[in-house]
């Protein structure tokens, strides 16, 4: 009988099983974040151990980083001392530090891959639920809390209950302005925010084979909204062709040997899944959330629900969204009038999210009084942009260009919503207060849905302002 | 490192009602920005608790009948989103020592048994109905009973879930893995030896 990915990766990581039933599981790759990390190190310093397996351990600051400030001291104090903590801790430890200083600092999960630092058939955790970005390159990739950081560097394990595997087919193809961003906000909005509680999504089909390495992260990405903590796609051609010659793989032989790995590990043909789903591409349309939950999504030439139309056990939350987006049921989410437009994130803040943008923008301009922000998602991703002159196509167009980091994202930094500001956003979580304001509203969507909102200053249909 | 065995918590209970309440809401990230855990407590449901001007907004977390609870019930997926243990801590700093919901977010349900909270899984009605029980006796005693996997509210008892892995952590004081982990330390080597990524720089 066949086995999922999943299994393979698992079983060749169990150091043991555990009194309580969980597995011991090796953690091969640990990335660090300034958030999650000083407590975990600070228990280090109270054991008085050492990091065990410092070289299978980068770090990287994305979160309270300023992208309009580059050089130290940070004007928020807070923000200021983590930096330097993490700095410190990594110093202490030998744990390498992708520090702004060194032109690889950048958001950890586009940090991991554009190093070559994520692999497949590998584990990786992060203090960071996001982490299930990286499963896009056939690794089991997980979020984890504080007190796992800290087992994860004293011991390079941590204690882990096995998975379900729910197999996701999207079928047929996309059509022309819908892109990986609506995959998953349609995936979401169909199997629900906690569809994929217990379980690992392990995405395929034609679209999924057809995708680049930087939308199947876009998808990977978002697993957790689902639910789902761990997100994947097996290892192929496309992987090995994004990885080779990156800085962090394996050269030579050794290379050769990898490949050989890394194709072995994917999903056998006859693999065996606890539930499969399968999804129509042609279904799909640019799809844009209007509520508090990234599961509150609809197309975007659909009608904001009523509690009303919703099953009873969503009547509650339906209701408590409206309120608090200040919309009215049964009212288009096309002509919402945005106030701010944010094209950044672990989500949306790659190379290809950039270019893709540029090209329709040449020529347009960001509507009066709207507040546009284009935020690269690494000093690479920056870098690259800078010498190809996208930067300049932003710039022109009336977009803000930054600083790399998780910028507007989530609040922990400088760039915040106001008051009750609407904000068009390629991030992924619309929660309440999430963008730094209490009254703050989110819309989560494609990048090239967040420039037509820019352009127009409302939410509208990406296909017909660049339809040229 | 030896910690009690969590058997039973025993406290009187406050309901913050709602579905999906994420662990931005439990605990908004701008209070994440430190270097300890120290303090969240006053912290937890921030901007629920209280509106911009610092004002107790009307929530039975400030209700004064409710206060001292050490049991906290609640709705579905509850503390889904973000993976902060700052989530479970500023729960634990607040004084909760057990929380019952219809359902947990899978890496905040890690989260907080690692730190030694019970996250009990009951039925839809019957969080209901003991909703209405604590908010009509704000006094009684609700017993979480991690052993029987059950909750019991004056003659009231109700048949719940908790996963077996953390049943087994919370009862025999290995809520917390590091000791055992530790015990593994010397087959870690050896997985790793067989994995040629792991000599990698």
């Amino acid at each position: 009988m066949g086995k999922t990915l999943f299994q393979k990766v698992w079983d060749s990581h169990a150091v043991r099983t555990l009194p309580n039933g969980q597995t011991q599981l090796l953690i091969g790759t640990h990335l660090i974040h300034e958030v999650t990390s000083p407590q975990a190190f600070a228990m280090l310093r109270d054991l008085n151990v050492k990091v065990k397996f410092p070289h299978r351990t980068f770090a990287t600051v994305d979160h309270i980083v300023p992208t309009d400030q580059f050089n130290e001291p940070y004007a928020d104090p807070l923000a200021d001392a983590m930096i330097k903590e993490l700095r410190k801790n990594c110093a202490e430890t030998g744990v390498t530090f992708f520090d702004r200083s060194s032109g690889k600092q950048g958001i950890v999960h586009i940090v991991g891959p554009e190093q070559g630092i994520t692999q497949p058939g590998t584990t990786i955790a992060c203090g960071d639920s996001h982490t299930s970005t990286h499963g896009a390159f056939g690794a089991i990739a997980f979020g984890i809390g504080t007190t796992q950081v800290r087992d994860v560097l004293i011991t390079q394990t941590m204690a882990l209950g096995s998975l379900k595997v729910r197999r996701i087919n999207v079928n047929g193809k996309l059509r022309p302005g819908v892109y990986a961003k609506d995959v998953i906000l349609h995936i979401i909005r169909t199997l629900g925010v906690n569809g994929g509680t217990g379980f690992a999504y392990e995405y395929g089909g034609p679209v999924f084979d057809g995708f680049t390495m930087e939308e199947r992260m876009t998808v990977c990405n978002m697993s957790i909204e689902g639910g789902a903590r761990v997100g994947y796609v097996n290892p192929d051609q496309t992987t090995f062709d994004y990885l080779k010659g990156r800085p962090y793989c394996p050269t030579g032989k050794a290379w050769d040997n990898a490949v050989a790995r890394w194709t072995a590990v994917a999903s056998d043909k006859d693999a065996v899944y606890d539930d499969t789903v399968n999804f129509n591409a042609g279904d799909i349309e640019p799809t844009v959330t209007w509520g508090i939950t990234p599961g509150q999504a609809v197309s975007i030439n659909e009608n904001i629900p009523s509690p009303d139309d919703v099953p009873e056990s969503e009547r509650a939350t339906t209701a408590e969204a409206l309120e608090h987006m200040k919309f009215e049921a049964r009212t288009p989410i096309k002509g919402k009038k945005i106030n701010v437009a944010f094209l950044g994130s672990c989500t949306n803040g790659r190379y290809s999210d950039f270019v893709e943008v540029a090209r329709v923008l040449k020529g347009h301009k960001v509507a009066p009084g709207i507040k546009a922000i284009a935020v690269p998602g690494s000093q690479g991703v920056q870098k690259l942009c800078e010498s190809q002159g996208i930067d300049k196509i932003f710039r022109d167009a009336g977009f803000e260009w930054r600083d790399a980091g998780c910028s507007m994202c989530l609040a922990m930094n400088p760039d915040k919503l106001v008051g009750d500001q609407l904000c068009a956003s390629s991030s992924n979580r619309n929660f309440k207060g999430r963008q730094g304001s209490v009254t703050g509203r989110t819309l989560l969507m494609s990048p090239i849905m967040v420039a037509a909102a820019a352009v127009t200053g409302e939410v509208s249909d990406a296909r017909e302002v660049f339809a040229a | 490192m030896a910690l009690e065995k969590i058997l039973a918590v025993t406290g009187t209970a406050v309901p913050v009602p709602g579905d999906d309440l994420d662990t931005d809401r439990i605990i908004p990230a701008r209070y994440m920005k430190c270097v300890t855990f120290d303090g969240l407590g006053e912290f937890m449901f921030y901007d629920v608790r209280f509106d911009e001007k610092g004002n107790k907004k009307a929530h039975p977390l400030n209700d004064d009948r409710f206060k001292g609870a050490k049991v906290l019930i609640s709705g579905n997926n509850f503390g889904c989103g973000s993976s902060r243990e700052h989530a479970p801590q500023a729960i634990y700093r607040f004084g909760i020592r057990a929380l019952i919901a219809e359902g947990f977010a899978e890496i905040f349900f890690g989260n907080s048994t690692t730190l030694g909270i019970p996250c009990i899984t009951v039925s839809h009605a019957d969080r209901l109905e003991l909703t209405q029980l604590v908010e009509a006796d704000p006094k009684l005693e609700v017993t979480v009973d991690v052993e029987k996997q059950e909750v019991r509210a004056g003659n009231k008892v109700y048949q719940g879930v908790i996963r077996e892995s953390a049943r087994h952590g919370l009862t025999t004081g290995h809520w917390d893995p590091i000791a055992d982990l530790l015990d593994g330390l010397g087959d870690v080597e050896k997985t790793a030896a067989k994995l040629p990524y792991m000599a990698q720089a």
